[in-house]
């Protein structure tokens, strides 16, 4: 059912964890759909993402995208994050179910809300980052416990 | 491979492979046929159909195999909603039942004018008699209640269920496809009119099932053509299947006591060291009216395919409570419908034990479920949320 690629990264999940005092944390997806995503970046003064780790609440095609999202943004600038599509971490996993493309949504997402909350905590604007979608509020998880 | 998903399909007993094979190329005869090979599979068939009669207290001709349990299922609503037609349209159901009896109440709603009453279970899976009750009405024709569910094992209060539907003079159908051979089971004594089962779950092989219809039950022929099966099922019958099916439904039925009780011991084992030895896991089902080899787990902060995935590369087949390994996103109807929460609701898992499961292969089992769960945990941010939570409050 998934290529080698993602039973690599479910397997052997890269940048798994969390960072205190991140630059920006997001969090996407919800319980109904079975995929919480949660995004740490550490984002030095130049813009470029120093680390990137994550804790994600899912299947293996959503542990696995999470992975490949992290390594894709690692190093990059905030622009080079923004570029990095779900298509993008589809195909660095080659491929994905159809059914499990929604995954690699939730990792773009991700890597947007967690650059959205860096920007609101700096009080500064990306160009061409919009508000992200699916953000769930603390409220609503501790709510469904 | 330590096989524990004994509710999804079993292993074909060596015993019905042996049985069933002469009727594939020796006698391999029509059993419509007038010569005598065809005679061979002609008396194949009656001896299978008494051996399957004699574990539910049926009469021979009351049983009518089928291709397996899902199209018993499909024959015996959508038959019943025509035949009695001039009486009323109204089913009564409930909200745990497999798919096949969903999905077909579903056509009949949207396609043929049914109208469905899809009953509430308690927190353990059991059917609120109530309910049932007070559901009736003049037009309501027929009461479909599985004898035990396949995802959380409960067993139904079938009996009560059975005499409540007689009383009201309604047909009583049960998709038995899991109770079948696991538990005694007499149509008599509960009332039932109509009962489904599958062969592929008794050890028996894929591809046949039965409906059994009580003797004055009117319902008609659901596959048309020739006129086998009492003209009620057209199709030249599987004989393999058949015998098969037969064989094991005697098997079953002979070591039913043994067997039952050894997997039940075992199961309460492998229940009792998950909630013990665990934390946040919590039993799905009811304690005691229970399959006696099914065990269904939530574990809270973890979702089911990635707890699969990683007991399949340790080696242990299981299955999960979520369907997001069978195409659909939605968490199981079956656990919701108990009242689950949609995130508990993805994190469950079914192990289903047969005759073959060992105490070591529990306890194997039960050591790599805690070092998964453990992991899936550690990357878990519903269990993140949690910690800080804990400590919070400390």
């Amino acid at each position: 059912m998934y290529s080698d690629k993602v039973m690599d990264h479910f397997q052997n999940p890269r940048n798994v964890g969390e960072i205190e005092n991140a630059s920006g944390v997001g969090t996407v997806g919800n319980a109904k759909c079975g995929d919480i995503m949660r995004m740490y970046l550490d984002i030095d003064d130049n813009g470029i993402i120093q680390d990137c780790k994550f804790k994600t609440f899912g299947c293996g095609a959503a542990v696995a995208t999470s992975s490949m999202a992290t390594e894709l943004v690692k190093g990059k600038t905030i622009q080079q994050a923004l570029e990095v599509t779900n298509k993008a971490v589809m195909d660095a996993l080659d491929g994905l179910p159809p059914v499990k493309v929604h995954c690699s949504l939730l990792a773009e997402e991700a890597i947007h809300a967690a650059l959205w909350d860096y920007a609101e905590k700096h009080g500064i604007k990306i160009e061409g980052l919009e508000k992200p979608k699916s953000d769930i509020s603390e409220e609503e998880v501790e709510e469904e416990y | 491979m330590i096989y524990l998903d004994n509710a999804a399909t079993t292993k074909t007993a060596p015993e019905v492979v042996e049985a069933m094979l002469p009727y594939f190329s020796e006698f391999y005869g029509n059993p419509s046929s007038i010569y005598e090979i065809a005679g061979k599979s002609k008396e194949a068939i009656t001896k299978a159909r008494e051996q399957i009669a004699q574990v539910i207290g049926a009469r021979p001709e009351e049983i009518y195999f089928t291709a397996g349990g899902t199209e018993a299922d499909n024959w015996a609503l959508a038959a019943t909603y025509e035949a009695y037609a001039s009486k009323g349209n109204h089913i009564i159901t409930t909200k745990i039942e497999h798919h096949a009896i969903l999905h077909t109440c579903e056509y009949l709603e949207k396609q043929r004018g049914a109208r469905v009453t899809y009953v509430d279970v308690d927190e353990n899976g059991i059917v609120k008699l109530d309910d049932l009750q007070k559901a009736i009405t003049p037009e309501t024709i027929l009461i479909s209640v599985m004898t035990a569910n396949n995802e959380i094992g409960t067993i139904q209060p079938v009996e009560e269920i059975g005499r409540i539907a007689k009383e009201h003079n309604i047909l009583f159908h049960t998709d038995a496809v899991q109770a079948f051979g696991q538990i005694p089971l007499n149509v008599d004594e509960c009332h039932i009119d109509m009962l489904s089962s599958s062969g592929h779950k008794i050890n028996g092989p894929k591809g046949i099932g039965f409906l059994y219809i009580r003797k004055g039950v009117k319902i008609r022929s659901f596959i048309h053509g020739g006129a086998q099966e009492r003209k009620r099922r057209a199709g030249t019958e599987n004989v393999p299947g058949i015998v098969g099916y037969g064989a094991a439904a005697k098997m079953a039925v002979d070591t039913m006591k043994e067997r039952t009780a050894k997997e039940a011991e075992l199961r309460d084992h492998l229940i009792h060291r998950i909630l013990t030895e665990i934390p946040h896991s919590r039993l799905n089902g009811d304690p005691v009216k229970r399959l006696p080899n099914n065990c269904n787990i939530s574990f809270e902060f973890i979702e089911g395919e990635s707890l699969l995935i990683m007991l399949d590369m340790k080696g242990i087949a299981a299955s999960s409570g979520s369907a997001c390994t069978s195409g659909s996103l939605d968490p199981s109807h079956v656990l919701l419908a108990i009242g689950l929460p949609h995130e508990i609701a993805h994190g469950s898992l079914r192990l289903t034990l047969s005759a073959e499961t060992t105490r070591e292969d529990i306890d194997y089992t039960v050591d790599q479920i805690k070092e998964i769960v453990a992991r899936l945990r550690s990357m878990s941010p519903l269990y993140e949320d949690f910690l800080k939570k804990q400590e919070k409050i400390r």
